[in-house]
């Protein structure tokens, strides 16, 4: 008995990653880190910005995302997200892209506390990288 | 009756005429398989989205409190209709089709006492609504400068939408685009976004989810994503349609002009013989009266 379940990750462009062998994924939900393994309750979450990890037998996998939706249900894992970049094609220098524009987002006054909140979570995830 | 010469120049400027629409055919062809490409791409994501809202919303037990982007304001004193439209010409009737669509909306809302506002996007719709409905146009969008429909641009566009929405400007929003079906068939739409329309769908599965935070927080996160999703989808479409449009266009018009310059070159031919028969008689009847 295998104890792999599906995993599609899609963005408004297209179909980001499909991958079928898939034993564990830890996404940065809303509330917190949530590892997910087969068979886990249906559920539906939001991400924040973090990182996520694919582990599976054909190699780990990690990806940076900034925002999102989870959707666990019949062993089918879906990541809806618009912002989305794999870590191993990350260079330095888009990091600090990211990360400017992130401290930008965070420094602005005029933002409402939640905004703040996930700009201040940018801010600390992008220094962890460097 | 034209000259020759006349007719040599028509059939050369018709000739050149052909080139060009054979081109922009060509090139249409070229942009539409890739516009039709990243539209059948961003379907998967617009889906799923539905589904999730779809899920969520049925699991809301507090329909009285439930997200306003859902449920509406309560009132549909003030619609705001999204014009999607082209930002270049020369492709058939993909704009007017919207245009036609969009103004027969206004006119019902109208009649019915209701306030109306406007958002063109694309200078094409701009153009053609200024004119009748100037002073209801409350913005106007333009993404020249992007090659390709891309989800940053329909991002702004949800944004601004949604600014407005929470600011009371107005209760229901409907966008106007043309949906792509195959490349001589374009249907113009029009779609509420606000608040959802989620009636006559069934819900597909009986499956309760676990929520987490609970069902409110989550609506209230997705509904604004939903409204650019749906925008980003109308783009999608829109430019596919848009290129498809063109493509048929252009095809016609090479196709006339073709037939133009067969037409041109018959009368240009016997005009030339008509001429030399003319000389030859000339000819004739002068060697005989010697």
């Amino acid at each position: 008995m295998s104890e792999e379940f599906k995993v599609e990750i899609v963005n408004p462009e297209k179909s980001f990653l499909v991958k079928d062998d898939v034993s564990e994924v830890v996404v940065p939900a809303f509330e917190g880190e949530m590892g997910i393994l087969k068979d886990h309750i249906s559920i539906i979450s939001f991400l924040k910005p973090g990182i996520i990890k694919i582990l599976s037998k054909s190699g780990d996998e990690n990806y940076y995302v900034e925002d999102g939706i989870v959707e666990f249900k019949n062993n089918n894992l879906s990541i809806l997200t618009s912002t989305i970049f794999k870590l191993a094609d990350m260079d330095k220098s888009k990091q600090q892209d990211l990360l400017k524009q992130a401290e930008e987002e965070a420094n602005k006054t005029d933002i409402n506390d939640q905004s703040k909140y996930l700009a201040d979570q940018k801010v600390e995830v992008l220094k962890t990288l460097n | 009756m034209a000259s020759l010469d006349d007719l040599k120049k028509r059939i050369a400027s018709v000739k050149s005429t052909q080139k060009i629409t054979k081109a922009m055919k060509m090139v249409a062809a070229a942009k539409l398989r890739r516009a039709q490409e990243s539209a059948e791409k961003g379907r998967p994501y617009s889906e799923k989205m539905n589904n999730v809202i779809l899920n969520l919303s049925n699991g809301i037990s507090d329909k009285e409190n439930a997200p306003k982007l859902l449920s509406g304001t309560g009132q549909e004193k003030t619609h705001l209709c999204v014009v999607m439209t082209s930002d270049r010409g020369l492709c058939g009737g993909f704009n007017s089709n919207i245009i036609k669509k969009a103004k027969s909306y206004f006119a019902k809302i109208l009649d019915e006492g209701k306030e109306l506002k406007i958002i063109t996007v694309g200078s094409k719709g701009n153009d053609q609504l200024k004119r009748v409905y100037g002073d209801k146009i409350i913005e106007d969008i333009s993404f020249k400068e992007s090659k390709n429909a891309n989800y940053f641009d329909a991002d702004k566009v949800g944004k601004m939408v949604i600014e407005k929405f929470e600011a009371g400007e107005f209760d229901v929003c409907t966008i106007f685009y043309n949906q792509f079906k195959n490349v001589i068939t374009q249907i113009p739409q029009a779609q509420q976004i606000i608040p959802l329309n989620n009636e006559g769908e069934e819900n597909s599965s009986e499956e309760s989810y676990e929520f987490e935070p609970d069902e409110d927080e989550i609506l209230s996160n997705l509904l604004p994503k939903n409204i650019s999703t749906q925008i980003f989808k109308a783009m999608l479409e829109n430019s596919a349609s848009e290129q498809g449009s063109r493509m048929s266009a252009m095809d016609n018009a090479t196709r006339n002009a073709g037939e133009m310059v067969d037409k041109l070159t018959i009368e240009y031919n016997r005009s030339r013989q008509a001429a030399i028969t003319k000389e030859l008689i000339e000819i004739i009847s002068g060697a005989e009266s010697l």
